[in-house]
């Protein structure tokens, strides 16, 4: 049975179960409510959630696993190599799907023309079925199958029993409410352990592909590098340095765009600008934080870049090369940054109590020096998180870099020269025709972990400052 | 000899620092204060009383142009500082401010050290001339505000640290710094325990000395112990004013009697 009907016939059961378990409950207290201990619902769902936890989790973990462990049963028909296997274990999927489409007979079809016929039903392969393939294709139905049978079996089985199990126990004085509200909380971890699961596996898979690389490529030479030139017919140098420079720079330039700017109209908007002013300059601001970073990059290559070649350039003073240079790039993001700088800022100087402002003004400050010396300093924790929080965004952003600041990597000074960063450059890696095993593909992924652990140093340098700055305030 | 002091204290308590005429404030559409006329005279402590909400509060507030920071409050009528307007446009309510400090219901220290706290209104207005100058400034209103034993050893630890009582001697200590006036306290006690209550009211009378001070509170005791003159507002009229001694014992309005004898409030 497809899974997506035996979802619904456990919907079902669980429906039922529900309406059963709260009857059951009512009539063994005798229609009078007063007498159960929970409310009627809470019956009710009682029984739904224990047929749709452990039946849907065991759907889940046996749809995951299946293809997996089959795959792993039909490996030994195809008689290949570690290296082909799994390249001809995705043509094996694809014709044992074929083979369902077409509704054959797995036993007696033979591989001559069965690609034309499976091309028809839409399954595109690049080569002509071979035996062995096709053995194992039709193997993968056989197994498929019976599994497909042993989990409708299962899941129905679980989901019955539970359902029968709990109405069964489901009397007055059962704690229906208390075992609901176990088996929300059960759920409320179980969203938990997902999210930090997924984030546990994706720092796995990064940490084994950049130990990976650095198997085959030295990690000094990586770390300590001055030249990056990635060829891909072997003999690349890899070093990291032009691309952490170029990275910091385009930063740093960026933030002295965004963090004065955004700042100061936050200042303005959260203490001088009018009700009316701030009702229209807010949501402006925060318009800026909507666009696309494609977009800023647009902006940069079509716009930015050719306006500061007409001061800088050849026709102006002459130290500017192309469109495209760091200080392109640093503007533009600074740009896109200011939103983030001023809204979170213009929060922050707004949770500064009013209280501690009128103190200020009572004893005859201006509005100025109540700001710069009362409301800025209560308010720098805040204001700190709120620039490192920038400062991450401008090292991982990656469009603006890809169309503004050119894809040279190199280690000068001169802010009108093209650069590249960490991001554009695991972008370029990864989008050539390259063997995914080389090390000019897998160093993408170093080049991902060093960025990875930089932008944890500057979340965990954030907090650091937050909690320092928190214990002297307050 | 006798007699002369007799004489110079008469004097004294005949003296206007500020007199309100007619003063209305409006929030919006909501009157909030009914045309208040007061005398406050220099050099002793008169205190508001009132249910909440009958406007103590706004008024404290517009002797000091508070109320400029609040968008939809709205002040007519005239208020004299020595005689000056202080609604002139000619007068600066930062400077104004200077001149009439303020203490707030609610202990509102900076996030900055003690020292700092009591160092912010003088360096502001660029009374000390150097670090021993401030130090001075510093200690001198630490110990008036009878907070100096306990935070001499602690001067660079945050006055947010301190407790709710000792904060609110620091806000009083932050306000005396500057050398005020006239020093206006909205509720200083409400948030204080008995013992800093005591402090607090002992303050004050050492205060009267140099400042006339305007005290808002809720206990009528405080009012007859502290303050000379006392005003009685109601839903935003000024309803009594005169000499407290008079108004506690001999009041002659009824809705006065009716509230120090417990029976509006
Ligand atoms: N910022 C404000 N905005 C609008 N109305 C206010 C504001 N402050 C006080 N009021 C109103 O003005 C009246 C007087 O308040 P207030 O002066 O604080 O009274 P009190 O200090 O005597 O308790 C009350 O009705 C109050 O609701
Ligand atoms: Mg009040």
């Amino acid at each position: 049975m497809p899974a997506g009907w035996l979802l619904l016939l456990v919907l079902l059961i669980a429906a039922l179960g529900y309406g059963l378990g709260r009857r059951r409950a009512l009539v063994s207290a005798g229609g009078n409510i007063r007498v159960l201990h929970s409310l009627p619902a809470a019956y009710g769902w009682n029984v739904a959630m224990a047929v749709l936890i452990p039946s849907l989790l065991v759907l889940a973990l046996w749809s995951f696993a299946a293809p997996r462990v089959i795959g792993a049963m039909v490996v030994p028909l195809l008689g290949a190599g570690e290296g082909e296997v799994s390249l001809l274990m995705g043509d094996v999927r694809r014709v044992a799907e074929g083979l369902v489409r077409l509704g054959v007979d797995v036993s007696t079809v033979a591989p001559e023309g069965l690609r034309e016929r499976l091309g028809e039903v839409g399954i595109a392969l690049g080569q002509d079925v071979s035996p062995a393939t096709l053995a194992a294709a039709a193997r993968y139905d056989v197994l498929a199958a019976r599994s497909d049978w042993l989990m409708t079996v299962l899941v129905l089985a679980i989901a019955l029993g539970a359902a029968a199990w709990t109405i069964r126990r489901t009397t007055s004085a059962l704690r229906a409410r208390n075992e609901v509200e176990r088996g929300v909380l059960g759920l409320l971890v179980a969203a938990a352990l997902v999210a930090i699961a997924t984030t546990v596996g994706i720092v796995l898979a990064l940490i084994s592909n950049t130990i990976k690389f650095f198997g085959l490529y030295p990690a000094t030479d990586f770390f300590f590098g001055t030249t990056w030139s990635p060829s891909f017919g072997g003999g690349s140098e890899l070093g990291i340095l032009p691309l952490v420079w170029g990275t910091l720079y385009i930063s740093a330039i960026s933030l002295l765009v965004a963090v004065p700017l955004g700042l100061l109209s936050a200042i303005y908007l959260s203490e001088y600008a009018s009700p009316r002013v701030r009702a229209w300059a807010k949501p402006m601001l925060e318009v800026l934080a909507g666009i696309p970073s494609i977009v800023y990059g647009l902006f940069a290559l079509l716009t930015v870049g050719p306006a500061l070649l007409v001061v800088f350039g050849d026709g102006g003073l002459g130290i500017m090369q192309g469109g495209t240079a760091v200080i392109t790039a640093g503007l533009v993001m600074g740009i896109m940054l200011i939103p983030f700088v001023s809204s979170l800022s213009d929060d922050i100087i707004n949770a500064v109590p009013q209280a501690i402002r009128d103190g200020s003004l009572g004893l005859g400050a201006t509005p100025s020096e109540t700001i710069r010396q009362v409301v800025i300093p209560a308010a720098l924790p805040g204001i700190m998180g709120a620039i490192l929080l920038a400062a991450s965004r401008a090292i991982g952003e990656t469009m603006i870099v890809v169309l503004g600041a050119g894809a040279a990597a190199r280690l000068s000074l001169n802010p009108f020269d093209a650069m590249t960063t960490i991001t554009a450059k695991i972008v370029s890696q990864l989008t050539g025709d390259s063997d995914f095993n080389s090390p000019e593909a897998l160093v993408a992924f170093a080049l991902g972990m060093t960025l990875f652990v930089v932008t944890l140093a500057l979340n965990v340098l954030a907090l650091w400052i937050v909690r320092r700055y928190r214990e002297q305030y307050e | 000899m006798n007699d002369l002091r007799l004489f110079e204290r008469a004097q004294a308590v005949d003296e206007t620092k500020i007199s309100a005429k007619g003063v209305n404030v409006h929030y919006g559409a909501a009157h909030a204060l009914k045309d208040v006329s007061v005398e406050i005279g220099d050099r002793r402590v008169t205190a508001f009383i009132g249910p909440s909400g009958c406007g103590k509060s706004t008024f404290l507030r517009c002797l000091n142009r508070m109320n400029d920071t609040i968008p939809s409050a709205r002040v007519t009528g005239r208020i004299e500082l020595d005689g000056q307007d202080i609604y002139d446009p000619r007068v600066d309510p930062v400077q104004l401010r200077a001149k009439v400090g303020m203490v707030f219901q609610k202990p509102n220290p900076f996030p900055k050290s003690i020292y700092e706290n009591v160092a912010y209104g003088p360096r502001i207005h660029g009374l000390a001339r150097s670090r021993a100058d401030m130090d001075a400034i510093v200690e001198k209103a630490l110990r008036r505000a009878a907070l100096w034993n306990e935070a001499k050893d602690r001067l660079n630890a945050p006055g947010t640290g301190l407790s709710g009582g000792q904060q609110q001697r620091l806000c009083i200590a932050r306000a005396v710094a500057t050398e005020p006036e006239v020093l206006l306290m909205d509720e200083p006690c409400s948030a204080l325990d008995p013992i800093a209550t005591a402090q607090v009211e002992e303050l004050i009378d050492e205060l009267r000395q140099n400042y006339s001070v305007v005290i808002v509170t809720h206990s009528m005791q405080q009012a007859a112990r502290v303050s000379q003159r006392t005003a009685f507002f109601h839903l935003g009229h000024l309803v009594e004013y005169g000499e407290t001694g008079q108004i506690f014992t001999n009041p002659r309005d009824p809705r006065t009697e009716s509230y120090i004898s417990g029976r509006i409030g």
